[in-house]
Formats: C-alpha cells, structure tokens, sequence
C-alpha cells in the first residue's frame, strides 16, 4: 500500500477539520473492510485516512418510540446484531447486518461504510430503503439529509462530497402492526456477496397494507426503491395476489446484468421469487404484533 | 523515509510500544514488526480468517486492520494462549482430533474458536461451524476441527484445563 497518514479524531468537529485540510486527498475510514482492501489493490488511493470509528457521535444507537432509531455510520454491525431492541423492532435490518461477511467482518464493519462504498449489492441499503431511512450529513457547510435511496449515484460513487461525513441514519419508529424483513440469494450459506437482494417493510390494518416500502440490492448501478410496486400494496388486503402483482412491478425496474454471480435473466427472476418471499415473512411478522 | 508513529498497546497481557508507518497493517505489523508469527497471511483482503486476533474481546482480521489504530488496544494472539507452559485446552484437542494438517489455517482458527467460547462456552455444533465460517482450511475438511472445538469447550465447561485423552 502507498503511504498515507491516519488520524483518529476525537469529535465531529475535528473530523470535519481534519477533511476540509486534506481535501481531495482525505478519506473516512470506518471498518476498512472495503476501503483498505481497494487501497492494497490501488483501485482507491487515499492519502489521508481519518478514522469514523472515534467519532462519538458517528458511535450512537438509540431508539425510543417517539425519536425513532438513531443508527451512527460506524457503529460496528455485530452491535445491531446483538441488540435486542433492534432485533425487536427491526429484524430486516438485522438480517441485513448479520449477513455481511464472517464474524471477523461483522466485527468491524459498518452500515455507514455499506452505503458509503457505493456497492449496489451491499446487503443492510436495501433494508434501510425499506425502513424510509434518512442519511445525516455532516460537512463545515452544515448538515443536510439524503434519503437513503438516492444515497449512491452509480457504482462505487455517492453524493458525498470530499469533505462531507455521513454521521447517522435516522429510521421512523414503526408504527403498530409494522414489520420488516430482508433476503438475499448467494449460491451459498455464507461468505458471498448478494446475487438479488430485497428488503421490504410493511404496515397493516387487520389485513389492510396501510404502508409499504420495497428496496432491491444488486439488480441495477445503483441500489433501488421499487416505488409502483410498494405503492400497489397500499389500500389492499396482503394477499398472494397483491404481493404476485407487487413482485411483477419490482421487475419492471430491475435492470441487472450478467457476471460470475448470475446471468441477467436469472437475477430477473429472482427479483419475484424474493419480493414475494420477503413481502410475505414482513406480513406474518406484522401481523403478529 | 515514510514518518512512522508511536504505539502503545496491550499485547497478550503485556504492555508493548513499537513504531509503525500508518499505511501497515496490524498483520505486518504483529510478524514484522513484533516478531509475533503466529497470525498468518493468507489472504489480505478478509476471506481466509488466517490473521485472526482478539481486540477488546472480538475477533477480527488483523489483514484488515492498520497498525495504528492499535493505540490503546487490548490484543491477543495464538502466541498468548497456551499457559505456563500449558497448551490451552482448543490446542490441546486440535492435537487429539488431529484438527489440523499443514497448519497454516490453525492458529487462525484457535483464535476464532477461542473469541466464540470466551463468549459461548456451550455452542451447538451449528454456533461453532457459523463462529468459524470466515477461516479457510484446505486439508482438513473441516469436520475435525467442529470436533476439537466441541471437545474442547466440553473440557473448559467441566473446568479440567489442558487434560489429555479423548
Ligand atoms: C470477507 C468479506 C465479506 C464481505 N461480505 C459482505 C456481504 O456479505 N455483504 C455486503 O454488503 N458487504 C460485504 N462485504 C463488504 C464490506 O464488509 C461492507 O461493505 C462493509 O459494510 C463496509 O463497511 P466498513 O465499515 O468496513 O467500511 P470501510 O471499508 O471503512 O469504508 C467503505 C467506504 O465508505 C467510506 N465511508 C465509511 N464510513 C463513512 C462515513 N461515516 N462518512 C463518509 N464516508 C464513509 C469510506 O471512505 C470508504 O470509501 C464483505 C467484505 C469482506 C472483506
Ligand atoms: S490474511 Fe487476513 S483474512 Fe486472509
Ligand atoms: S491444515 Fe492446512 S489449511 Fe488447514
């Protein structure tokens, strides 16, 4: 790896600083479990590092009923996965974090650097995309919010400017019979990035869906909302009707191409099997609280 | 000459200072620098689980993390787990089971099987092959080293440390 500097900033603040001096030359480091690896292989080459990780307010995780949930941008996946109230009222969420990676991984990295590093495969966007989550943005401008799905302007790139830190998500606290779930296909169990992945959230009255938000992962350059097909679910009964036409939609924007994972056609196809799956395991969990 | 940067961290229980250059892994760092080769170099980008060290109780892959950001760290490695000339029970029973071939792969997976004990000592079968899913062994197939782990965290629950036989 070619030389570089690193800092471990003790406040926002200083972060922002410490980015603002190094200009072009400066970079967030959170779990580098992207970053480092791209650095080694020279596809990114940073010269000034400036650690997320150190950062107390990128460190938050805080729900209430009221606020919602406060996710900072380096808080380590194994802390969502471990949580008990995340897993309460977020379990897509959770699924999403505890597929990325080995132990070892879940370990370091973050959903911050997820979204940062621009991948449209990264498994916690789509979650998050269902979830209606909010990116804060912090830069010596101010702060500004990005809503998560348009976050990522096409592969490896975001809207952040060099001088720009991604300091928390925000997620609406879910109201009563609201639920999550996110699904990925890898040819298998472990270790492997997403051929299609889909999350989605729900909310029902008695059998009504009076909400719904779909995210798909790995089927365009960019992560997607499938905002027509979320939007055919409002107003109907959740049934296999509603979720088969919902999964049609979901199609219709999926633009994927072929790679070692899968051809084209295949990720089509698995854009329905999994938007059905999801839609259905969000349903019965909803329908359960 | 690249500026290097003073560090001071725990290792294995011990205080220990070194200088590094920011770009050095914590891996390089550890074989190069310390003179710890316990954690191997497999394959630098996250995958083989051989570099594997403890910090602040989770385990990670020291390939992925820089030197640097040891500052103030607690580590431990497979150089630290045998005691007072005493292997540790996993290494005890990696030896029975005959859990390892070539070796390279195992002081990766004693760390990562320690990390899931200190944190689990009654796993499944299933908790131990998910606890080891990021470490990559090309001789053994596996299955001896689900066995030595069992086997190991059946000694440590019974409180009979490094015994013999199985
Ligand atoms: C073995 C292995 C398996 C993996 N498996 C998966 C998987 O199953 N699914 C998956 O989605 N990914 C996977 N990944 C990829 C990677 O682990 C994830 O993308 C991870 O979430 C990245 O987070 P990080 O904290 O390590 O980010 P880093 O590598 O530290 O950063 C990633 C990028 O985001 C930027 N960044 C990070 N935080 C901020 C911030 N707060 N503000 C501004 N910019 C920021 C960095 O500058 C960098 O460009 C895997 C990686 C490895 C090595
Ligand atoms: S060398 Fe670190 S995971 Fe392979
Ligand atoms: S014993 Fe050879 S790689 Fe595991």
């Amino acid at each position: 790896m070619h030389a570089i500097t690193y800092e471990a900033p003790k406040s926002l603040e200083h972060a922002l600083r410490l980015l603002a001096a190094a200009g072009e030359k400066g970079r967030v480091l959170a779990g580098g479990t992207d970053l480092l690896i791209q650095m080694r292989a020279g596809v990114r080459t940073p010269e000034r590092l400036i650690d997320a990780k150190t950062i107390p307010e990128l460190q938050v995780l805080s729900f209430s009923p009221h606020e919602g949930l406060r996710l900072g941008a380096a808080v380590p996946c194994y802390r969502i996965v471990e949580d008990p109230v995340l897993c309460q009222h977020y379990p897509g969420l959770v699924e999403a974090a505890g597929l990325i990676g080995s132990v070892q991984i879940k370990n370091r990295c973050t959903v911050g650097g997820n979204l940062c590093n621009g991948s449209p495969a990264a498994d916690t966007t789509p979650a998050l995309i269902a979830l209606g989550a909010v990116c804060y943005v912090a830069s010596p401008r101010g702060t500004r919010t990005v809503a998560v799905e348009d976050f990522v302007v096409s592969p490896g790139r975001t809207v952040l400017q060099p001088d720009e830190v991604l300091v928390e998500f925000r997620i609406p606290a879910p109201p009563p019979h609201t639920a999550d779930c996110y699904q990925r296909f890898i040819p298998r169990n472990e270790m492997d990035i997403a051929v299609v992945g889909v999350g989605a959230a729900v909310t029902l009255d008695g059998e009504v869906c009076t909400a719904a938000r779909i995210g798909l992962g790995a089927v365009a350059p960019t992560p997607l909302f499938a905002r027509e097909a979320s939007a055919s679910l409002v107003g109907k009964p959740l049934d296999d009707e509603a979720i088969a036409t919902a999964a049609e939609l979901a199609q219709k924007i999926a633009r994927p191409i072929t790679d070692m994972r899968g051809t084209a056609e295949y990720r089509l196809h698995l854009v329905g099997v999994l938007t059905r799956r999801v839609l259905k395991v969000a349903a019965e969990r909803a329908r359960a609280r | 000459m690249a500026n290097k940067v003073y560090v001071e961290t725990t290792l294995n229980g011990e205080t220990v200072e070194f200088l590094c250059e920011p770009r050095q892994s914590l891996l390089e760092v550890l074989r190069d620098v310390l003179g710890f080769t316990g954690a191997k170099e497999g394959c630098l980008t996250g995958d083989c689980g051989a570099c594997s060290v403890i910090i602040d109780g989770r385990v990670v892959c020291s390939c992925l993390v820089l030197g640097v950001e040891a500052q103030g760290k607690t580590i431990e490695t497979v150089e630290g787990m045998a005691r007072d000339g005493q292997l540790h029970p996993l290494q005890q029973k990696f030896l029975e089971h005959a859990a390892l071939q070539c070796g390279i792969c195992t002081p990766g997976f004693l760390v990562a099987a320690k990390a899931l004990l200190d944190r689990n000592p009654n796993p499944t079968e299933h908790e131990v092959r998910y606890a080891l899913a990021g470490n990559l062994c090309r001789c053994t197939g596996y299955d001896k080293i689900v066995r030595a782990v069992l086997d190991a965290a059946a000694v440590m629950r019974g409180g009979t440390h490094g015994v013999t036989g199985a």
